[in-house]
């Protein structure tokens, strides 16, 4: 039973990610006054998108449909590195926080790919910002591993996620960095505005402007599984869980966590505006700052 | 009490940082007030076990000093110069940034050689890099800041350092010391505020670094 | 080793052979590299079975020159080296003699002379065992280059790009000859083997130093990558693609040489190789990133690539001095590991670029656009060459970051604070590389290959034949299969790591190599993820698919030149790096009522060209034109100059 645990957990990550993104709209939703979509919208989307047809830009070549593919396969794998509820993943190995980020960053190439596929200006835009900020967040979250590994001495995601508590104080500030750099990646409020309607303005949506049916659904699942992993590891970092209490406990202190997180982001959401662009890397070597004082910290 | 000297640390680095990265004024102010009065409680936290009146009064006029005083008067100079922020500064936010984490690596690895027993005392190694840290800050912030507003800044802030190191290598602050620092610290503030509102007349900005139009 | 001497000769004979017979018939353009790949089969055979654990191979022949002798030694280290060098040769070799197609025919044909010259010079480079001949093949190799990067030597450019290569070859020579001096100084003999040990202390220091600057300059370390950019878009592809590939990592080759003589190391020597190694990586990936230039792109990255496994080197240096094994093998392993790495995909991105370059007949990447559509296999190979490069997984180029960053990992982990620390900023360096390795990559293929032609250059280009593109596919055939390559290939590198080291225990061997393995099957998971999702979105047959224009957000007539261009894809990051990079905006905004003229243009020049060589040099030529006061333009004032220099000699020797 034991060795299928992490399985179970990446099944249920695997199939409760859609519902982190409803759960964030009805925050948002109750903040501005809503009543808001249902909880389980993204899930309709999904089934809805996958039973559609698609258009494809004449320009577009066998790149903009792998995008989507990959990417979504790519965070299906990360979910497999991702501890979840103080016990380790399905796959635990020393280094794998690189493979972790490797994997994220494949995800990201092929769909910035995908947007330059089309030819528009727009996407290309939305590509640039992408890739930019996503260069910028690598070194935070770096640093951020590294302060715990100093502190546990493990090499593994689990290994270091599991150990760190937030008794000690270097603890949260690598929390506080990892968030920051977990809305970056997400393209969340105060990076970039999931709910935008101006293309100009948008990042990561405007790069998806031209898929649809199918592959726009594959997006939005592999997102949604990107959500949950980076959140996952947060959440880690909170609990103070050990692995040898029963599975079962853990996993539900663990979603309970998730769905903390979620309404968290929401509250990000609507009570934080919007940065200007060029103040983006300001707030991200913020964040690379507070992630090396939690390493000096460490030493000290 | 340790773990509460040790996030007050934090804490104090912390502000030494965001008093780096961020460029609005009066938010600086606001940060300069916070670490006055962090360094009140502080020199009170430090001495927990042998609490004399003195250092409750010390204590009381320091932190009332940097964390009331100093701002209301700064406050109102910003108003009355109706700057809001710091514009074009020589080093920028993100370059100053950087700069802060290698000038608290630098702290540490002072502060892990000098041979301090009242830090051992107090609890935490990181006493002396922490004010090392506010030193140094306070020093950055006067070299590479251009409106004479945020140099007064830097000032409190390499006053707020040296503060700090007097709690972490005695325990217990000279008294003599540490009050003239403050007046002439007082001095500074008065002199700066009046400074300013005339530079500001006669000029219409605040920038230190025009001034060097006056030499012959 | 008679397998080496047979592939000198047949490298010898088939360079000649063109010059003998007609260099422009189909037997003399195709003589010359047909050579190649016979002299790097013959090659392999020895490499591979010292590799594969047989006993190295020592062996000498006399020269009548003094201290010198051709002494051979083939141990896992140069066979590491050697078999990159040999495959990558006798792929470009393969690939040459159609992408010469268009040129000058019988120039083409005589080319193949400097280039079995250069392949052999590498061949010497990596298996000399004495310190002469070790120069004489590190000269081959440098002329012969300096003839290939001068190939089109009717463009102005081109000539200058080859000078300034030429320069620097030297130069970087001028440092080895007194590093090499003083060590056969101490050991009474040129031959390597008496080599390691004779230097302790600052001698030893004073080699290392030499080592850096005269191997940096080859393997172009910043600053002195300063020929780099020039001397690789000036050389026909097949040529950029053997010299970014393997010729740099020679400069390298002998850096790790040199460590071995010098025995257990200083940590600071690992410091300073830390150092420049994050610089150039640094420095490499920002100028890669902006420019426009497809080949001047990827000689920036081979900068930077170096840069990393310099960097590497430095992990594995400080690891052996502060006494961490695992550091320092893990160190070297990414290094040697990278070193295979970079050489496959700079050899495919460098072969499909020629492909492309050929085809659109401009190097200007906003001036290209939508080549995969005229040539999905050059796309598709650049494609894996880009993503190697950038070190995603499960393609090759990860697996050296991999080792090199859990090699970090522990070192921060592991040592004192004040090394972990260090070593903490040299990750956070590597991961702001790697992230903006990306951007280079996603802008070099996404901007060619991608959207709709932006200019008539590539609009009616053709795909290459296949002589070209089945040496491309090989290659980039290891940049994706890199995951399953190298947890096999994983063992060949303990050996070659032994011989710098001493052996290495197994147990650390075999954590590493079993990590290897489960990125592996990571990497079948990730390829069954996509299959199983590919299967989700194929679930329903064919579900309608329409085709149409791209969405334009409601602006119909949007043009080709509309799309975002690479300097605009980059705009943000260059603007934020600026401080750095320096990039000179030429500026001229649309004004008045009918706007007209309007211009806008970026340079980004070398910073260290500007900022460092021209300074310096203009300094040069100013002290030296103070001793034109000594030129006469007189015979005999000459004649009494040297009359008096060497009275003044004689006087002095024999006072």
């Amino acid at each position: 039973m034991q060795t299928f645990v992490p399985w179970i957990q990446f099944g249920i990550g695997l199939v409760l990610s859609p519902l982190l993104a409803g759960i964030v709209n009805r925050t948002k939703a109750f903040f501005a006054g809503r009543r808001g979509q249902p909880l389980l919208q993204v899930y309709y989307d999904i089934a809805k998108g996958l039973a559609k047809g698609a258009v494809f830009s004449r320009t577009a070549t066998w790149i903009f449909r792998a995008g989507p593919l990959i990417g979504a396969a790519a965070a299906v794998t990360a979910l497999a590195l991702a501890p979840f509820g103080g016990r380790p993943a399905a796959v635990s190995f020393p280094g794998d926080p690189i493979l972790f980020l490797g994997l994220f960053g494949l995800m990201r190439g092929l769909t910035v790919l995908a947007a330059l596929d089309t030819g528009s200006s727009f996407e290309g835009m939305g590509a640039s910002r992408e890739v930019f900020f996503s260069a910028l967040t690598e070194p935070v979250m770096m640093l951020g591993f590294l302060a715990l590994a100093r502190e546990s001495g493990a090499l593994s995601l689990s290994g270091i996620l599991n150990a760190a508590s937030l008794e000690r104080p270097e603890t949260a500030l690598v929390a506080v960095a990892l968030f920051i750099a977990f809305l970056c990646e997400n393209s969340r409020i105060p990076f970039d505005d999931p709910n935008t309607h101006l293309e100009l303005t948008m990042i990561h949506e405007v790069m998806v402007l031209d898929h649809g049916g199918p592959d726009f659904a594959l997006i939005q699942a592999g997102s949604a599984v990107k959500f949950w992993c980076l959140g996952s590891l947060i959440v880690n970092l909170f609990l103070p869980l050990r692995p040898d209490w029963p599975w079962t406990a853990n996993t539900a202190a663990g979603l309970a966590a998730m769905a903390v997180l979620a309404v968290s982001v929401g509250v990000v959401e609507s009570v934080t505006a919007r940065l200007r662009l060029n103040r983006v890397p300001q707030l991200l070597a913020a964040a690379a700052a507070l992630s090396a004082l939690a390493l000096i910290f460490s030493l000290g | 009490m340790k773990e509460a000297i040790e996030l007050g640390l934090m804490a104090l680095v912390l502000s030494d940082m965001a008093l780096l990265g961020i460029g609005l004024l009066s938010t600086c102010i606001r940060i300069v007030a916070f670490q006055g009065v962090l360094l009140g409680l502080f020199s009170v936290a430090v001495n927990w076990g042998f609490l004399t009146p003195r250092v409750w009064i010390l204590a009381a006029v320091s932190g009332l000093l940097k964390g009331v005083v100093y701002p209301l008067l700064l406050r109102r100079a910003v108003s009355d110069a109706g700057v809001q922020r710091e514009i074009e500064p020589y080093v920028g936010p993100i370059p100053s940034v950087l700069a802060g984490i290698a000038l608290f690596g630098a702290s540490v690895w002072i502060g892990g050689r000098l041979p301090l027993t009242g830090a051992a005392e107090a609890g935490s190694r990181l006493i002396v890099s922490a004010s090392l840290m506010t030193l140094l800050t306070g020093l950055f912030l006067v070299a590479a800041r251009k409106k004479a507003l945020t140099q007064t800044l830097g000032y409190i802030v390499f006053e707020n350092g040296i503060f700090a190191f007097g709690v972490a290598s005695v325990g217990e602050i000279p008294a003599l010391v540490e009050l003239g620092i403050l007046l002439d610290a007082f001095v500074a503030v008065f002199v700066m505020g009046i400074a300013m509102y005339h530079i500001n007349r006669e000029f219409d900005h605040l920038d230190a670094d025009r001034l060097n139009a006056l030499k012959g | 080793m008679i397998p080496v001497l047979a592939a000198f000769a047949v490298l010898l004979a088939s360079g000649v052979t063109p010059r003998l017979f007609r260099p422009d018939s189909g037997f003399g353009r195709r003589v010359g590299p047909a050579g190649v790949v016979i002299a790097a089969a013959l090659t392999l055979i020895p490499a591979c079975r010292v590799l594969a654990g047989r006993t190295p191979i020592r062996e000498a022949w006399p020269w009548p020159m003094p201290f010198g002798s051709f002494a051979f030694h083939l141990d896992p280290l140069a066979a590491f080296f050697l078999v990159p060098i040999v495959v990558l040769s006798a792929l470009s070799a393969w690939y040459g003699p159609d992408y010469f197609g268009g040129h000058d025919p019988g120039r083409a044909g005589r080319s193949w002379l400097p280039f079995n010259a250069l392949v052999g010079g590498m061949i010497g480079v990596c298996l000399a065992d004495n310190a002469l001949f070790f120069l004489l093949a590190w000269e081959t190799m440098a002329l012969s280059s300096f003839f290939l990067v001068a190939f089109d030597h009717r463009e102005e450019g081109v000539r200058r790009a080859a000078f300034i290569y030429l320069v620097a070859a030297h130069v970087g020579t001028a440092f080895l000859l007194p590093m090499f001096l003083s060590f056969a100084n101490a050991a009474g003999t040129a031959d390597f083997a008496a080599f390691s040990g004779s230097l302790s202390g600052p001698a030893a220091s004073a080699a290392f130093v030499l080592a850096v600057i005269g191997f940096g300059a080859k393997a172009g370390f910043v600053p002195l990558h300063v020929w780099l950019p020039d001397a690789h878009p000036a050389a026909p592809s097949h040529v950029s693609a053997l010299m970014s590939g393997v010729m740099l990592k020679t400069g390298l080759y002998g850096l790790i040489r040199t460590l071995t003589f010098l025995g257990v190391p200083n940590a600071w020597w690992g410091w300073t190789l830390i150092a420049v190694g994050a610089v150039s990586a640094l420095i490499g990936v920002l100028f890669a990133m902006a420019q426009r230039d497809l080949k001047r792109l990827l000689a920036y990255s081979s900068v930077e690539n170096v840069g990393i496994i310099c960097l590497s080197l430095g992990v594995a240096t400080v690891g052996r001095a502060a006494g961490l094994r695992p550091v320092a093998f893990l160190g070297f392993a990414a290094a040697l590991v990278h070193t295979v790495n970079h050489a496959a995909f700079k050899g495919t991105l460098f072969l499909a670029a020629g492909s492309a370059v050929r085809a659109a007949a401009t190097r200007e990447m906003d001036r290209l656009g939508g080549l995969s559509r005229r040539m999905p296999f050059t796309a598709a190979v650049f494609l894996a060459g880009s993503l190697a490069a950038s070190g995603l997984p499960p393609f090759s180029g990860f697996f050296g970051e991999f080792l090199l960053l859990s090699g970090l990992w522990r070192g921060v982990t592991e040592a004192d604070p004040s090394t972990a620390v260090s070593m903490a900023g040299a990750a956070s360096v590597l991961a702001l590389v790697f992230g903006l390795s990306l951007i280079v990559y996603v802008k070099a293929f996404g901007v060619s290959f991608l959207g709709s032609p932006r200019s008539d250059a590539g609009s009616d280009a053709v795909e290459s034949p296949a002589s070209m593109t089945v040496p491309m596919a090989a290659l980039a055939a290891f940049c994706v299969l890199g995951g399953l390559a190298w947890a096999a290939l994983f063992r060949a590198v303990i050996p070659a790591a032994a011989g710098v080291f001493g052996p290495v225990p197994l147990a650390e061997t075999a954590d590493t190599s079993e990590w290897l393995w489960k990125i592996a099957a990571v990497s079948g998971l990730l390829v069954l993820a996509a299959g199983c999702v590919a299967l989700l979105r194929l679930r329903r047959g064919r579900p309608a698919v329409r085709s149409s224009v791209t969405w334009g957000c409601g602006y119909g007539p949007a043009t080709a030149r509309m799309q975002y261009t690479g300097s605009s894809f980059v705009q943000p990051a260059t603007e934020l790096f600026g401080f750095v990079l320096g990039t000179r905006k030429n500026v001229r905004p649309p004004a008045g009522y009918f706007p007209a003229g309007r211009r806008f243009e970026t340079e980004t020049p070398d910073m260290s060209r500007e900022k460092l060589y021209r300074p310096l040099l203009a300094a040069v030529s100013r002290l030296f034109s103070r001793i034109r006061a000594i030129q006469e333009g007189r015979l005999q004032v000459y004649v009494a100059y040297m009359v008096l220099t060497l009275l003044t000699l004689l006087l002095w020797m024999l006072r």
